[in-house]
């Protein structure tokens, strides 16, 4: 329906449905005057759409149902007892009602529909002396002819005849105008000719609305009221009503409501066939019948296609639930008497219909939030020297399998000294424990139980529930939350949204000869250890097993151990999957890692539900049932609080430097000499190793060969000077890719990873550097990237030709 | 589907699934059991109650299976003989246990029924409501909701 916005649309859809159901209402009512529990039932039904019709500004409609009301409620009241002529002009009104509605479907207005002879009609029944249904002689003639079936009948020829002249005649008459537009739409006429159209008209009069045209004709006719339009009226309703059977198809016809459990239903079997289908498809692929391969080729390719159809059917755009929104942006901000612009942008971003209601409330809050704490008054903001008006932004979007959505504000932001000296002060952590917190760390407080960070407590917000019922909320539906702030300029709040709960991108992976599912979500990388290579890289801190991932100690579990298990890998490899789970992170030791595939999420029963290590079970490609793991639960059965907390403090730095884009994130790395440098991450597409045997010569460059293509490589303690260890085994390589064009750059030892802003800068430069920072308490040259490139790759930057497979994954970079 | 469960009353007529367990005969009502299944590839759930012999994949469903020789405390099932499966469906829901047989359907009269002697001791007495007298040997009531609900 373009041109219509939602609201109307969904306006029109509940009240040809409510009109539907008036009808038959109506005539019950007929048989059975006396009946209350009816005429409540019309009276709302009446009423609402009066309601509506007001707020939508759609004056004559209210004007009908304005009128129709009062008859109903004093009906209901017993004021006024039904005679037929009462039932005659309610059923006027609801043809009236119909007609107004389909004009506004058709052009968005009331059109030229006229509505003073239906109000003269009711006002005129209602001022009808009360208990005297046949007094009168006029309502006593019509009556019959309303309420008696073969008066109905008799009267479809003239109602028919009536369309088709006007059809014809009328052609550009607004009324008529529009039924055409509308039906030639809706395909149902070849041309929007006048006479076809009348035909089409015709056709529908008598067979789907037969007696809709019949009231208000002899009606109208028949009343003693004057009635100014009497010979123009019923044409004009008349051909209508006639399309309204079309345009009403467009919209109330063209949706139905669907029982949401029934789409579960369907969900779950979807579900059921991929799953079958896997099963069908892996054991055709071992059979030599072409038919049946064939066959199997249609079944993979139909039941995909089912499964996103299904998936989509319970899709909303999450327009849903933000158009409440500017209302209460708008309320909020009177009350608070702050000036707030809402913005939207991807509003036609979908998901899944449950998560959408799971994100109402909190995403409401959030908004509330900004729009108390985070947008300054008026006055503030002249100060700060921003406009008065504060903007808030929603943006919505799909990003790898997820729905993210944020809630911004260019409000003063949230400052973490303040933050960090609420939460020691609150006693929810110890001032030593808050300076070994990074700032972006800090933040992430607002999320404690009982912390608020309002100086005064609103009705709004500022009560200390709220952002840990957000954040628990988020998590239950597997999202995660996060927030940013940068005082003065403004916080964004973003959360994370799996599309959907039914089917969830997992890693299978292999424990004791069973197979585990992890979801995605929390999974960060996977690091593979040779045996050789485990035996050292594997410490141990006090008998706690660790990790150095890229310079820092990555705490490890092992399923086996959770699980009361014994491994069956005794060749000694170790394979790590690095999870993350409420700001912890840790490496899972598991035996092997199957594959990635998207599982279906099956409940346990209660038994297991109690053993709290699985959030469910999953049906794997090949039928076997495997159980998946919750790691939530698993990090929080295996690590103490106390290794968590230091964990999480490294793992702000990390994260600041994720989340600050403003901020440049840096990777150190030791040259040799004692020389550490410092590379921007965004020039960092891989990291790798090489083994030095590996290393070819092209002329007096060296190269290896890398995924199928020429790496050139730069060695940084040549380039640089520095006197490094020339005979190691394994070279540390940087990868950078650049359109299609890829370098390697060797360097000691790869040693973590930084937040360049925290960093003192000195121009003390040289040859190939850009200068030097302090970083990690240490003085750090910048490397000058492009001219190590170059030093690697004179061409790297001239030539756009790709050399090397592009899309070259990064998989191994923490983001 | 699920009837209300009248397994609490001691004695009930009415019609009885049956199965073999460690020798003795043991009966169900009917109306209980959804279907009864050959050996299944069960999955092993870690940490679970001893009693849960794993997962098993009823058509795409997960369903609970619970070794009912480790609720009644009998021994367990000798080696090399496979367990059939009793599918029973529970408050709308699926749960599976494993018997050594499955025997026929029988029909019981109150009459015939008798409580659990007093020797009867652990585990086993919570689950037996009784036994029917029948000719030459007993039918065992197995509470399925309590035997069910490891």
């Amino acid at each position: 329906m373009d041109g219509l916005d939602d609201i109307v649309e969904e306006f029109l859809v509940e009240s040809h449905e409510n009109l539907d159901q008036l009808d038959s209402d109506l005539v019950a009512l007929e048989q059975d005057p006396n009946s209350r529990e009816r005429l409540s039932s019309i009276f709302r039904t009446i009423h609402t759409i009066k309601g509506t019709s007001g707020f939508l500004a759609f004056n004559r409609l209210e004007e009908v149902t304005h009128v129709g009301e009062n008859m109903l409620s004093r009906l209901r009241d017993g004021e006024l007892a039904l005679t037929p002529t009462r039932t005659s002009v309610l059923l006027q009104m609801v043809d009236t009602v119909r007609s107004l509605l389909t004009s506004i479907e058709a052009s968005g207005g009331e059109g030229s529909v006229d509505v003073s002879a239906v109000v003269a009609a009711i006002s005129a029944a209602m001022e009808d002396t009360p208990a005297a249904p046949v007094a009168e002689p006029a309502p006593a003639a019509q009556a019959p002819a309303a309420a008696k079936a073969p008066a109905k009948r008799a009267a479809k020829a003239p109602a028919a005849a009536t369309a088709k002249a006007p059809a014809k005649a009328a052609a550009a008459k607004a009324p008529a105008k529009a039924p055409a537009k509308r039906a030639s739409r809706a395909k149902a006429a070849p041309a929007p000719v006048a006479e076809e159209l009348s035909d089409v008209l015709q056709d529908e009069l008598q067979t789907d609305l037969p007696a809709e045209p019949l009231t208000p004709a002899p009606t109208v006719e028949e009343h003693p009221v004057p009635e100014p339009a009497a010979t123009d009226h019923p044409e004009a309703e008349a051909t209508t009503d006639a399309a309204g059977g079309q345009a009403r198809r467009a919209v109330a016809d063209s949706t139905i409501r669907v029982d949401v459990d029934l789409l579960d239903e369907l969900m779950l079997l979807v579900g059921e066939l991929v799953l079958t289908r896997n099963q069908i498809v892996q054991n055709v692929a071992r059979q030599t019948d072409t038919d049946l391969i064939r066959a199997s080729q249609r079944l993979n390719l139909i039941a995909s296609e089912l499964q996103e159809g299904v998936m989509k059917t319970r899709m909303q755009p999450i327009d849903h639930i933000w158009s409440k929104l500017p209302r209460v942006v708008r309320d909020l901000g009177l009350a608070l008497k702050k000036s707030i612009r809402l913005e939207m942008e991807g509003r036609e971003t979908e998901l899944d219909k449950t998560l959408l209601e799971a994100v109402k409330d909190p995403l409401t809050h959030l908004v509330r939030n900004s729009v108390d704490h985070g947008i300054e008054t008026p006055e503030d903001r002249k100060k700060a020297g921003k406009p008065t008006e504060g903007v808030l932004t929603l943006r919505a979007r799909h990003e790898s399998g997820q729905v993210v959505v944020e809630v911004a504000d260019d409000g003063a932001g949230i400052d973490p000294a303040k933050l960090g000296a609420k939460a020691v002060q609150r006693g929810l952590l110890t001032a030593d424990a808050l300076s070994r917190m990074s700032p972006a760390d800090i933040l992430q407080l607002i999320f404690l139980p009982g912390f608020s960070t309002a100086a005064a407590v609103t009705n709004v917000s500022g009560r200390g529930v709220g952002m840990d019922v957000v954040k628990t909320n988020i998590e239950s539906i597997g999202g995660t939350i996060e927030v940013e702030s940068d005082p003065g300029v403004g916080t964004v709040c973003r959360l994370r949204i799996p599309l959907t709960l039914a089917i969830v991108p997992a890693l299978t992976v292999e424990c004791a000869s069973d197979r585990y599912a992890i979801p995605q979500i929390s999974l960060q990388e996977l690091v593979s250890l040779d045996a050789e290579k485990a035996a050292n890289a594997v410490e141990e801190v006090g008998g706690a097993p660790v990790y150095r991932l890229r310079g820092e100690l990555l705490p490890l579990v092992r399923l086996t151990d959770v699980l009361g298990l014994t491994s069956e890998r005794h060749d000694g490899h170790v394979v790590i999957a690095v999870l993350r789970s409420e700001g912890r992170r840790f490496g899972l030791v598991v035996d092997r890692v199957i594959n990635t595939e998207e599982i279906v999420v099956k409940a346990v029963g209660g038994q297991l539900k109690q053993i709290g290590l699985y959030s469910g079970a999953t049906v794997l490609g090949d039928g076997t049932v495997a159980l998946i793991l919750d790691v939530q639960a698993l990090a929080r059965r295996a690590l103490r609080t106390e290794t968590a907390d230091r964990q999480e403090a490294r793992a702000g730095v990390l994260q600041a430097a994720a989340v600050e884009t403003d901020r440049q994130r840096m990777l150190l790395a030791a040259i040799g000499g004692g020389r550490r440098v410092a590379i921007p991450l965004d020039t960092v597409t891989r990291l790798e190793q090489v083994r030095t045997e590996s290393v070819e010569k092209v002329g007096n460059r060296e190269v290896v060969q890398y995924r199928g293509a020429i790496l050139p490589m730069v060695r940084l303690d040549r380039h640089l000077g520095a006197y490094g260890e020339s005979d190691r085994e394994v070279l540390e390589v940087i990868v950078y890719a650049d359109h299609g064009r890829s370098v390697a750059i060797v360097v000691e030892e790869i040693l973590d990873i930084v937040d360049g802003e925290a960093a003192v800068r000195s121009d003390i430069d040289d040859m190939g550097l850009l200068g030097s920072a302090v970083l990690g308490d240490k003085v750090t040259e910048l490397l000058d990237v492009r001219a190590a490139i170059l030093a690697a790759d004179p061409a790297f930057y001239s030539s756009p030709t790709p050399t090397t497979p592009s899309g070259v994954p990064t998989a191994l970079l923490e983001v | 589907m699920t009837a209300p469960t009248r397994a609490l009353a001691p004695a009930t007529s009415g019609q009885l699934a049956t199965f073999r367990l460690d020798g003795d005969l043991y009966g169900i009502e009917v109306e209980h059991v959804q279907e009864v299944l050959r050996s299944q590839q069960l999955t092993r759930v870690p940490l679970a109650p001893t009693a849960v012999a794993g997962l098993i994949n009823l058509r795409g469903q997960v369903v609970t299976a619970i070794e009912l020789r480790e609720r009644l405390g009998r021994p367990a099932r000798p080696e090399g003989t496979d367990p059939v499966v009793i599918v029973v469906r529970l408050h709308g829901e699926a749960v599976s246990m494993l018997v050594d047989s499955i025997a026929d359907v029988v029909d019981v009269d109150a009459s015939d029924f008798e409580a659990p002697p007093d020797t009867l001791e652990g585990q086993a007495r919570e689950l037996i409501r009784g036994a029917y007298k029948l000719d030459g040997k007993l039918l065992l009531a197995l509470d399925v909701q309590k035997a069910l609900s490891a």
